[in-house]
């Protein structure tokens, strides 16, 4: 009897690895036997195999199955090796013809359906990376497969089916068992995603305007105020004015959500930036990632390319804040578990909500706050200062007047701002292209005070107040970063006084908290 | 005797014979001990072979094979070495095979063997 081999993916994080699988019929009593570091789901395949064979008119072999996943060395996980298993072992009786270099990725139900699994999008990508573009899905994650360029994807509904295409023989199969789709196939669509209007905000003239600038130039952006103001509003409407994803970015993002599992991205390709606004109940885990054995992905990942909102900041433990610091600084988390290290992409956009005190009404002259001036001081500081270090604006919002708020209506929507965010963003890429850099937040001060110096009569009001000590070196540059944006929202060459004012003024709330 | 019983005698009746077929020689058949039962005593050249028979009218409760576990074949390798005790036999070459008989009454049984198990 010839031995069956068959390929699959076993996903670490979002890096995929190829799998071999072998299988052998040993003339001894019947038993199945799983090696190579299976995990408890993994291990329960052996009843599944065998009842959806059965009832897919190709029984497996009563003797003794062996099959083995290769290399040994890497933890496996999940139902999706499920199919390889069986096509292997169904090479082994001779069943089928052999299966050359396809890879198979998906569940088995007893019936013999072929189920979808998670992470389909990653596992394909993988799998096409590593020379074996030829794929086979469940028919419900055909359309998800189908995104990734270069792939040779085919999706079945059924065992049957798959078998009858690699050979088997169609007297015994049974062909006329198809499943009721209940995992819904649509077709591979893009996401457009619908946000909250722009123009359902009343007034707040400074704070539209902070967040168009940390649209354009992708700074991060704390805003406090009391509550009522808008704050959430506000920052529920800065993907809005985010750019839609390039083809690399929409993949990266699609792979993380499929990852996750989330209905939403079971077919689409996200072209949208995502928005995440956990609870401030959350845990560094939930935040970061974890979980126990191979650690899957957090908020922060699954805002990466996108929003990350932290609504109430200070009421945040305190290392969960301090946790993003990691990923602020270099677009990733690396997060260990003890069945293995995952890397996974976090290169979000930070938007940090907060009251000014723990009443909230220490705003304007803040005659009704009850909290003492040391309860409002511990109250901001909980955010701690290397956190708010790389926040570039931090503006304070007031509650809207009565006379803007009678104006509903009067205000610009989103798709006007969003119009000038993506012109602002291109004046940044010609300007920023050559450093390798995309957006001004990211612009390393050595540049700034490098090639990209401003002469010394704009930046004088800059100079005076680093030298009178009231800006730190760091708050030099961030003024400076956001005084570029404002030049390049203005169309002009490069940042005049008028430009760095404002961006002094987008800073206002740091001054009033420090 | 009950009708399980009597598919038992038949399967090995039909054992019995198949192992002949293979140029075995029977030497002892349904032998008993405190620890229970051989069902087979045959030599295959210089080799002992300790036969379990299962027999199934149908595979509706599994495989026959399915019905012999581990507990069950380190039995039957006990079995083989009280056997040659009590018949006070040296037989260095010793196996345990399992023969399935599968007879849904139709007239053509179907008789699978494994030989040396376990």
């Amino acid at each position: 009897m010839p031995l069956g081999r068959t390929y699959s993916i076993a996903l670490v994080g979002l890096n995929g690895y190829i799998v071999e699988v072998e299988a052998d019929i040993g003339q001894t009593l019947p038993a199945f036997v799983l090696l190579g570091l299976p995990d408890a789901s993994l291990n329960e395949a052996k009843e599944r195999i065998r009842s959806a064979a059965k009832n897919s008119g190709i029984p497996l072999s009563r003797r003794k199955i062996t099959a083995n996943l290769i290399p040994a060395s890497l933890p496996k996980r999940g139902s999706g090796f499920d199919l390889a298993v069986t096509m292997a072992v169904l090479r082994a009786a001779n069943d089928i013809k052999p299966t050359g270099r396809t890879v198979f990725i998906a569940e088995l139900g007893l019936d013999g359906r072929l189920r979808p699994v998670r992470g389909i999008l990653p596992a394909v990508m993988a799998s096409v990376q590593a020379g074996y573009p030829d794929v086979v899905v469940a028919q419900a994650n055909l359309a998800e497969a189908s995104l990734v360029p270069d792939a040779n994807v085919r999706g079945y509904s059924t065992l049957a089916r798959l078998a009858l295409e690699f050979g088997a023989d169609p007297q015994e199969l049974a062909l006329d068992f198809e499943p009721e789709d209940t995992d819904s196939a649509g077709e591979a669509g893009v996401e457009t995603g619908t946000y909250p209007d722009m123009a359902d905000v009343s007034g707040q003239g400074d704070a539209r305007r902070a967040l168009e600038v940390a649209a354009a130039g992708a700074h991060h952006l704390l805003l406090t105020g009391p509550p009522g103001a808008g704050k959430t509003m506000l920052a529920e409407r800065l993907p809005g004015l985010l750019p839609d994803l390039g083809d690399h970015e929409s993949m990266e993002v699609t792979a993380i959500h499929s990852l996750c599992g989330l209905p939403s991205s079971s077919v689409q390709l996200l072209r949208r930036p995502p928005f995440e606004s956990p609870h401030h109940s959350a845990t560094a885990a939930a935040i970061i990632g974890g979980g126990s054995g191979l650690p899957r992905p957090g908020a922060a990942s699954r805002a990466h390319r996108g929003v990350l909102f932290l609504d109430e900041a200070p009421e945040y433990e305190r290392r969960v804040l301090d946790a993003l610091r990691q990923p602020l600084e270099s677009g990733e988390l690396v997060i260990h578990r003890s069945a293995g290290t995952a890397a996974y992409p976090a290169r979000f956009q930070l938007v940090l909500a907060a009251n000014p005190c723990p009443c909230g009404k220490a705003s304007g002259k803040g005659l009704d706050c009850t909290c003492t001036p040391v309860m409002r001081r511990r109250y901001l500081a909980r955010m701690s200062g290397p956190l708010l270090d790389r926040v570039d604006i931090q503006l304070q919002v007031e509650r809207v007047s009565l006379a803007d708020f009678g104006q509903a209506g009067a205000e610009e929507d989103t798709a006007t701002v969003a119009r000038r965010v993506l012109g602002a963003r291109a004046r940044q890429l010609e300007r920023l292209a050559p450093y390798g850099l995309e957006t001004n937040a990211q612009i390393p001060g050595r540049i700034l005070r490098g090639e990209l110096r401003l002469p010394p009569a704009v930046t004088r009001i800059l100079d005076h107040s680093l030298e009178r000590g009231v800006l730190t070196a760091r708050g030099y540059d961030r003024v400076l970063r956001l005084a570029w944006t404002l030049a390049d929202l203005g169309y002009r060459e490069q940042p005049d006084t008028n430009d760095i004012g404002q961006a002094l003024g987008l800073r206002q709330a740091a001054a009033a908290a420090a | 005797m009950k009708s399980k019983d009597l598919l038992g005698r038949h399967g090995e009746d039909l054992a019995a014979g198949y192992l002949e077929t293979l140029g075995m020689l029977v030497v002892e058949r349904n032998w008993r001990c405190t620890e229970g039962e051989i069902d087979i005593v045959a030599l295959d050249g210089d080799a002992l072979v300790i036969a379990e028979v299962k027999t199934r009218r149908t595979l509706d409760y599994g495989h026959p094979f399915e019905a012999v576990g581990p507990d069950k074949l380190a039995r039957l390798h006990r079995l083989g070495a009280a056997w040659c005790r009590d018949r006070e036999l040296r037989m260095p070459l010793r196996r345990v095979d399992v023969i399935a008989v599968i007879d849904d009454g139709g007239g053509s049984p179907l008789v699978e063997h494994l030989r040396g198990v376990g």
